[in-house]
C-alpha cells in the first residue's frame, strides 16, 4: 500500500473496531436512529473540520474558528430579534462577513509574513469580542423560519433521521473532498503545504492560494455558525470555547499530518464520527464521567503522533531499498 | 570569438555586485545549440551567481544576456522558464508530498469541465516520462523514489516547462555512479535534441565525460573557455585554483622542525559514504595541510575527526592512549577544537554579542553549572580582541555587525579560549579580505611554534603551501597522496590532485 494512505486506513480500521467493540456492548448503537444523532450533533464540528483540514494541509492552522462560531450564533441572533430581516438573508449577510474575515486573516499571514497562530490568534480575540459587543446575554432564537428548517429531515429505514444540518455536513464534506483532489486549488494547497518556498519556484500563486484557504475556512466557520444556531435556536457569546481544538483533533485523527501536505478530507469525516461514537458510547454507558470521552480523545492523539512518526521513518527506508 | 549564430545563449560582460564584494566581473558565457558546457570554479569563484542572473534568480548589475539571438532580462525564475531557460538544483527543488503526475504539471492540470482530469494528467505523465526511460507509477508521491529519480522528474518538468536551456547545477552531488550513469544517457538524449546544457558540477571525471566544452571562473572573472577534448586535466586545475604565487612565498621561508612526538593517531579511520578509511599522525607543533577539490572529502574529513559525525571503523588515539571521538563533546574534552567552514551557518550567533560568542565553546566545555563570571568573560574578550586584532568598536557589540574577517577571528578566538592542542580549521581565509588574510596565515604560523598541532582545509593553494609542514591530498573522498618538505609545492599538489591512475594506498 502507498505510504500516504496509511494514516487514513489506520483511521478507518480503529474507527470500524471500535464501533463493533461498541456494538458487542450495546447492539442499539447500530441503529440508524443513532448515526443519525450522530451525524445531527456533530454537524456544526464536521463542517468547522473541513474548513481546517484544509488550513492544515496547507501548513497552517486556524485558531478563530470557535469564536466566528459564536460571532455568527449572536449576529443572528441579534439581527433575527431586532430586524424583520428574513434568516436566509442573514445567513448570507453572515457568511459573508466569515469569509471576508477570514480573507483578511489570510492576507496578513501572506502579506505580513505573519505565522498563522497568531494572526489567527488574534482573529479568534477579536471575533470572540465582536460577538460580546452585539450582546452579552444568551439570545433564544425564536424565528419560525428556524421551526420549518428544524422540521426538515430524511428519514432512514428504521427511524433514524437524516436533518437538515447533519446532510448539509455530508454535502460539506463531499464537497471539500471534490475541491481537495479534482480542482488546481486543492493541488496548491497540497503544495503549499510540501513546501512554499518550493511551490512559489514552481510557479503556485502563494498569495491568492493563502487567502482563499483562509477565506474557505471562515467561510465554513460561519456556515458551521449558522448550524450551530440551528442545532440550540440560541445565539450566546460564550458559546463555542474550544471548537477550533475539537476540530485539529478531528484532522489529526482524520490522518493528516500537521505540519501539512499530507492528508484527506475523507479522513477528517472518520475523526469527526470517531469522536462523536466516543461520545456516544460514554452517553450509552451512563456511569461513565464526560471526562472520558477527553481522556480517550487525548489517548487517541498521542497515539496518532507517534504513528505519523513511524510512517515518516518508513516511507524514508523505503526509499532507501527502492 | 563566434558569431551569435551558432550561439544559443550568450551572455556578454554579465557584472554583479554585493555590497562590499564584486561577485561577478564582466564575465562572457556562451552556450551552443546542443552542446553541454562544464561550468567550473572553486567556492566562490561566482558559478552559482552567474547561474542566478541567468535565471533570473538574481538582477544583474550589466551586461546582456542573449537567447536564441533576441535580448531578454528574466525578472525571476519562473519568467526565465518561460523564456526557455530552466533549471535543476541539487536539492531538487519539487514537492516530496505531491504524486509524481502533480509535480509533473502542478499549475497547467488538464482539466474537464473546471475539474482537473486525473486519468489524463497520469497519462501524459507516463508518456512524459517515456521519453527519459523512466517507467513509474506516477500516481505514488515523490517522496517513494530516489533522488536520482526525482532529479530526473525536475529535468523533464523543466524541459517540458522551457525547452531550450537547461541548467543542471551539482545534479550529481547525491547520487552513485549507476545514477549518474543514467542521468548521463538522458543528458545525452537532450543534447541530440538541440538543447544547450550548462552542467555545474566538482567532479572533473564527469566534467570529461559529459560535456564538450569548459569554462572556469575564479574570483567572478572568467579565466577562459576551452574545449574539453584538448584541454589536459592538470591545465584545467590550474585554471581553477591558479598557483601562480605559490613558489615564491615558499621560498621566503625557512623550513620549520617537526620532531615532536606523534600526539594523535588516526588508523583506518573512515565513515562509509562520507570518507574512505585513512591513517593520520599528527605531531605537536606541526600544521597538516588538506588539499583537494571540493567534495573531495576535505570537510568530511575534519568532521570525523571532530566527532561531528561518527566514524564507523577505524580508532583514534591521543598520546598514545586510544579514544572514543563520538561526539564534539567528547571531542572538546579531549581538548580538540573545530572551525567550522561556513561560519554564517555553524558558527556564529549573529545576534550575540563579539564576548558572548568567544566564551560559548569554554563555556559549553565547563557545563551550565559552572557559569564564567562576568569579569573572566570581560577579561578573555578582551585578550582576545587584543591578541587577534577583532576591529570592534566593543565587546558587546552583536558579532554579525563585524566583517567576515573580524568574524572569522573571533570564532578562532573562540576555540583558543578553549585552549586546545589540536584545531581544525576549515576553509579559516574564506570570504575575507587580503589583510585580514594574511593575518590568520601568520596567527596559524605563530600557533604551530608554541605547539599545538593543526589540520587546516583551504581551496587556496598557496596559502596551503605557505603553512603546512606536511600535506595531504584528497580526491573522491579518499586520501590519495601525502607531501612533505621539498615536495610541498603547487605543482606537486596539482599534480597530486590531477593523476586519475594513481588511487592511493586504500
Amino acid at each position: 500500500m502507498k505510504p500516504k494512505y496509511l494514516p487514513l486506513t489506520a483511521t478507518i480500521v480503529i474507527f470500524v473496531l471500535s464501533y463493533a467493540l461498541c456494538a458487542a456492548q450495546y447492539p442499539n448503537i447500530l441503529s440508524t436512529r443513532v448515526i443519525g444523532n450522530l451525524l445531527t450533533d456533530n454537524a456544526f464540528l464536521g463542517i468547522a473540520a473541513v474548513g481546517m483540514t484544509f488550513v492544515i494541509l496547507s501548513g497552517g492552522i486556524d485558531l478563530s474558528i470557535g469564536s466566528v462560531i459564536a460571532f455568527t450564533g449572536v449576529f443572528l441572533a441579534v439581527v433575527l430579534e431586532n430586524t424583520g430581516i428574513h434568516p436566509l438573508a442573514a445567513f448570507a449577510m453572515v457568511l459573508l462577513i466569515a469569509t471576508l474575515f477570514g480573507a483578511l486573516m489570510g492576507a496578513i499571514i501572506h502579506y505580513l509574513e505573519m505565522p498563522a497562530f497568531i494572526v489567527t490568534l488574534a482573529g479568534m480575540f477579536l471575533a470572540r469580542g465582536m460577538a460580546f459587543v452585539l450582546s452579552i446575554d444568551s439570545i433564544a432564537i425564536k424565528h419560525p423560519f428556524y421551526g420549518t428548517m428544524k422540521g426538515l429531515y430524511y428519514k432512514l429505514p428504521g427511524g433514524g433521521r437524516i436533518t437538515l444540518i447533519g446532510g448539509l455536513m455530508l454535502l460539506v464534506f463531499a464537497i471539500g473532498i471534490v475541491i481537495a483532489h479534482r480542482t488546481r486549488f486543492g493541488t496548491d494547497v497540497y503544495a503549499l503545504g510540501g513546501g512554499s518556498a518550493t511551490a512559489k519556484l514552481m510557479g503556485v500563486p502563494v498569495g491568492r492560494t493563502t487567502i482563499m484557504i483562509y477565506a474557505l475556512s471562515g467561510l465554513l466557520a460561519g456556515l458551521s455558525g449558522i448550524v450551530f444556531s440551528l442545532y440550540t435556536s440560541a445565539g450566546y457569546s460564550l458559546a463555542a470555547v474550544g471548537v477550533e481544538l475539537d476540530a485539529i483533533t478531528a484532522v489529526v485523527i482524520g490522518g493528516t499530518l500537521l505540519t501539512g501536505g499530507s492528508g484527506f478530507v475523507a479522513g477528517t469525516f472518520i475523526g469527526i464520527l470517531i469522536q462523536g461514537l466516543i461520545q456516544t458510547y460514554i452517553t450509552f454507558d451512563g456511569s461513565l464521567s464526560s471526562w472520558w470521552t477527553k481522556i480517550l480523545i487525548g489517548l487517541l492523539l498521542f497515539v496518532f503522533i507517534l504513528m505519523q512518526k513511524g510512517i515518516v521513518y518508513v516511507s524514508r527506508s523505503e526509499r532507501r531499498h527502492a | 570569438m563566434q558569431t551569435i549564430g551558432d550561439n544559443l545563449l550568450s551572455a556578454t560582460r554579465i557584472d554583479k555586485i554585493f555590497p562590499g564584494a564584486k561577485a561577478l566581473d564582466k564575465v562572457d558565457f556562451h552556450l551552443r545549440r546542443g552542446e553541454v558546457h562544464a561550468l567550473l570554479g572553486e567556492n566562490g569563484a561566482g558559478k552559482s551567481t552567474l547561474v542566478k542572473c541567468l535565471t533570473g534568480a538574481y538582477r544583474r548589475d550589466g551586461g546582456t544576456i542573449l537567447l536564441d539571438g533576441v535580448e531578454v532580462d528574466p525578472r525571476d525564475t519562473f519568467n526565465a522558464q518561460k523564456l526557455g531557460i530552466g533549471t535543476v538544483y541539487q536539492e531538487v527543488n519539487l514537492l516530496p508530498n505531491l504524486t509524481v503526475a502533480e509535480n509533473l504539471f502542478l499549475g497547467r492540470q488538464p482539466r474537464r469541465l473546471g475539474f482537473v482530469d486525473v486519468a489524463a494528467m497520469n497519462r501524459q505523465a507516463r508518456a512524459l516520462l517515456e521519453n527519459y526511460e523512466l517507467d513509474l507509477d506516477v500516481t505514488r508521491t515523490l517522496d517513494s523514489y530516489s533522488v536520482a529519480i526525482q532529479q530526473v522528474v525536475a529535468i523533464a518538468r523543466a524541459v517540458d516547462l522551457s525547452g531550450k536551456v537547461l541548467i543542471l547545477d551539482e545534479p550529481t552531488a547525491s547520487l552513485d555512479a549507476h545514477e549518474v550513469e543514467m542521468l548521463f544517457r538522458i543528458v545525452r538524449r537532450l543534447k541530440a535534441r538541440g538543447l544547450g546544457i550548462v552542467f555545474i558540477t566538482h567532479f572533473l571525471e564527469q566534467v570529461y565525460e559529459i560535456s564538450d566544452r569548459i569554462t572556469v571562473l575564479r574570483n567572478g572573472q572568467l579565466v577562459g573557455t576551452r574545449d574539453t577534448a584538448t584541454l589536459e586535466r592538470r591545465d584545467l586545475i590550474s585554471m581553477m585554483i591558479g598557483r601562480e604565487l605559490a613558489a615564491e612565498i615558499r621560498a621566503a621561508r625557512e623550513e620549520p622542525d617537526v620532531t615532536g612526538p606523534v600526539r594523535y593517531r588516526f588508523k583506518d579511520y573512515g565513515r562509509k559514504g562520507h570518507i574512505s578509511p585513512f591513517d593520520l599522525d599528527v605531531r605537536a607543533g606541526e600544521v597538516v595541510g588538506i588539499a583537494g577539490l571540493l567534495g573531495s572529502g576535505r570537510t568530511e574529513t575534519a568532521e570525523i575527526l571532530f566527532g561531528a559525525h561518527r566514524a564507523d571503523s577505524g580508532a583514534a588515539e591521543v598520546d598514545g592512549k586510544t579514544v572514543q571521538l563520538s561526539s564534539p563533546r567528547r571531542a572538546i574534552a579531549q581538548r580538540f577544537g573545530f572551525c567550522p567552514e561556513d561560519r554564517k551557518t555553524d558558527g556564529i550567533v549573529g545576534d550575540l554579542s563579539v564576548r558572548e560568542n568567544i566564551v560559548l565553546a569554554l563555556q559549553a566545555r565547563r557545563g551550565w553549572t559552572r557559569p564564567i563570571s562576568r569579569t573572566e568573560q570581560n577579561r578573555l574578550a578582551d585578550h582576545y580582541i587584543r591578541a587577534l586584532d577583532i576591529r570592534t568598536a566593543d565587546r558587546e557589540k552583536p558579532i554579525r555587525l563585524l566583517s567576515g574577517g573580524n568574524q572569522q577571528k573571533a570564532i578562532l578566538a573562540r576555540w583558543l579560549a578553549t585552549e586546545p592542542e589540536f584545531l581544525i580549521l576549515d576553509e579559516p581565509t574564506r570570504g575575507i579580505d587580503v589583510g585580514a588574510h594574511a593575518e590568520i596565515v601568520r596567527l596559524i604560523e605563530g600557533l604551530r611554534e608554541k605547539g599545538m598541532s593543526l589540520l587546516v582545509i583551504s581551496s587556496e593553494i598557496e596559502e596551503l603551501v605557505a603553512y603546512s609542514t606536511r600535506i595531504l591530498v584528497l580526491r573522491d573522498r579518499q586520501h590519495v597522496a601525502a607531501l612533505e618538505g621539498n615536495r610541498i609545492t603547487a605543482d606537486q599538489i596539482i599534480e597530486a590532485i590531477a593523476s586519475a591512475n594513481e588511487r592511493g594506498a586504500a
